[in-house]
């Protein structure tokens, strides 16, 4: 058998929901590569999960079943996947470009002599064979990158690339599969997964939010942000940098590392838009970029765009409000 | 504690990049290199893990000649020696084949850790370390947060999404992937900057290496990206800008 396959996430029995994007991206592959799209679950007691993945449009799904395989390790993740990639011998394999699959999932290529075509956001298929699209330098340029030599081939889906409402419904069979592990093998002890603080803010609530970035130069410049915030009544968030400088709290951080938002407008004042900031906002309605660079990534996304200095913007923008509002 | 921090030389974050002649890639004559940024925090976590443990820190850099810079200046930052591997066409060797070289360089010190960054800032890939560590069979570990050292080992403090962090232990020799931020980074002093012209660079080529070249995934073309959105661009004079922007907002968006 050659095909597609996809390998889902899950912790703790619950889906990482990138896993459900990346399958709509494995459907839709299978298509035109004329490849059949199937699905893997890996961990300890997921019966409903498989389950749950057989009810959509795949030929197969593959519960990688394990005592070993409960609580995450690159290590044991490797070996149980080498085991079913060469029992199932797929052409392609997916994966959603997880935190975890990036632990894991280059050491599993390596190990087959592959490299992973990581955190593509498309794919178009030429003679048969898919054509991956990455982003370079933070988003300023994009590649379409090929795999060569013999399968099967690696690849990783950014967040929000594909659609998981465009997953098609069917019916697969269900194979289960044990790998064998043993426990010497595995050279990591992890331990249970921990949040430092309890959230005081969620950003995920508010309608509005004004976030800000390294063009913002100092801490001591981060009250003329504010102002303008306080006109709109929005709520002021920040990217990592300026989280992980200390110049404003983590609570407040944007981004795969932060919180996932989508207000009805985000304001983003010297954000260049790294890829890890837009997977956490580019699904608010409405986008305003003020950047002093045309060609930040940050414009791809923005409805409305202001290329200049924020210093001269910020404080004009915060007087136009204040007089639109009064 | 023997540590090797790979580093590599990235264009400058402003840069303006443009497409070259074979359109696989940018052009590189006029804009100027600096060290990737995550592998700045990756040798930063070198530098404090020497300074608490005493031992050796080796920078572990591919590039061309023009990478010399970048090694320069993290040998004035702290380090006390450095590998570099000399090669213009890097990207003939695919990350698999950098990776190989990398490894190659580092077996023989017989390193107790080896760090890098998460990824890098022009490919962007975030793979690099996980493969070195997996051609040396070493135990790995990505976006690291705290390095601390435990009996038969190390326990490391990973960030997951959302969140959440782990602790993981695992034994030595292992490779890290280190995540940016989590440190303040030193700058180099004139002290250093007059030290690091004496410290050795070892050079190696890739012939030495024994590693050939052949990438296992390639550049068809490099293009920039098209806009999902028709993004309205805003000019004028700040307050004029300023003026417009709220009147859509208020008119078109609807959001005021």
């Amino acid at each position: 058998m050659s095909g597609v396959l996809v390998v889902m996430e899950q912790r703790g029995g619950v889906w990482n929901r990138m896993s459900w994007e990346t399958l709509a991206a494995g459907q839709q592959l299978a298509g035109p590569t004329g490849l059949a799209a199937s699905a893997a679950v890996v961990g300890q007691g997921i019966g409903t999960l498989a389950e749950e993945l057989a009810r959509k449009k795949l030929e197969r799904v593959f519960a990688v079943e394990h005592p070993l395989l409960g609580a995450y390790t690159a290590d044991g993740f490797t070996a149980a996947l080498v085991q079913l990639l060469r029992k199932a011998n797929p052409s392609i394999v997916l994966f959603p470009h997880t935190y975890q699959v990036r632990d894991f999932a280059p050491k599993l290529a390596t190990r087959l002599q592959q490299v992973l075509i990581s955190d593509a956001i498309g794919f178009h298929v030429e003679s048969g064979a898919p054509v991956f699209v990455r982003q370079l330098f933070q988003g300023k340029l994009n590649a379409d990158v090929k795999a060569a030599g013999a399968a099967p081939h690696f690849a990783s889906i950014q967040a929000g690339a594909f659609r998981a409402d465009q997953l098609e419904d069917g019916s697969a069979q269900i194979e289960t599969f044990t790998p064998e592990l043993s426990p010497e093998t595995i050279r990591a002890k992890p331990q249970e997964p921990f949040r430092e603080s309890a959230r005081a803010v969620d950003l995920t609530a508010a309608e509005l939010i004004v976030s800000v970035g390294r063009g913002i130069k100092e801490k001591e410049n981060i009250p003329i942000v504010e102002e303008l915030a306080k006109a709109l009544g929005a709520e002021l968030a920040a990217s990592r940098p300026i989280c992980d400088g200390g110049w404003m709290p983590m609570e407040r951080q944007v981004g795969s590392s932060g919180q996932t938002v989508s207000p009805k407008m985000y304001m983003a004042v010297g954000i260049s838009g790294a890829i890890q900031h837009l997977v956490g906002m580019k699904g608010a309605k409405t986008i305003v970029a003020i950047n002093k660079d045309p060609n930040a990534p940050i414009f791809e996304v923005a409805d409305y765009g202001i290329v200049g200095d924020l210093f001269e913007i910020v404080p004009a923008l915060t007087e136009e409000v204040k007089k639109a509002k009064s | 504690m023997k540590i090797i921090v790979s580093i590599k030389q990235v264009p400058a974050r402003d840069s303006q990049l443009r497409t070259d002649a074979t359109g696989r890639w940018i052009q590189e004559n006029d804009i100027g290199f600096e060290i990737n940024e995550p592998d700045a925090y990756a040798l930063e976590e070198a530098l404090q893990l020497k300074e608490k443990h005493g031992g050796e820190v080796i920078a572990l850099c591919a590039g061309p000649a023009r990478a010399s810079q970048t090694i320069r200046e993290a040998l004035a930052k702290g380090a006390d020696r450095a590998i570099h591997i000399v090669e213009d066409n890097l990207a003939l060797f695919g990350t698999l084949g950098v990776a190989r070289l990398l490894a190659k360089a580092a077996q023989p010190e017989q390193a107790d850790v080896i760090l890098t960054g998460l990824q890098s800032d022009d490919l962007g890939y975030g793979q690099t370390g996980v493969v070195v560590a997996e051609l040396l069979g070493l135990p790995s570990a990505t976006i690291i947060m705290a390095v601390e050292k435990v009996d038969g080992g190390i326990r490391v403090k990973r960030e997951l999404e959302d969140g959440w962090f782990q602790n993981v232990e695992m034994p030595l020799p292992a490779v890290l992937t280190i995540q940016s931020g989590s440190n303040k980074l030193r700058y180099a002093t004139l002290m250093g900057i007059k030290k690091a012209k004496t410290k050795e660079v070892k050079r190696l080529t890739t012939a030495e290496l024994g590693v050939v070249a052949a990438a296992r995934a390639s550049i068809e073309r490099i293009y920039p990206p098209q806009r999902n959105k028709q993004t309205q661009m805003i000019e004028g004079t700040a307050k004029e800008a300023a003026a417009k922007l709220v009147e859509k907002l208020r008119f078109e968006a609807r959001i005021l």
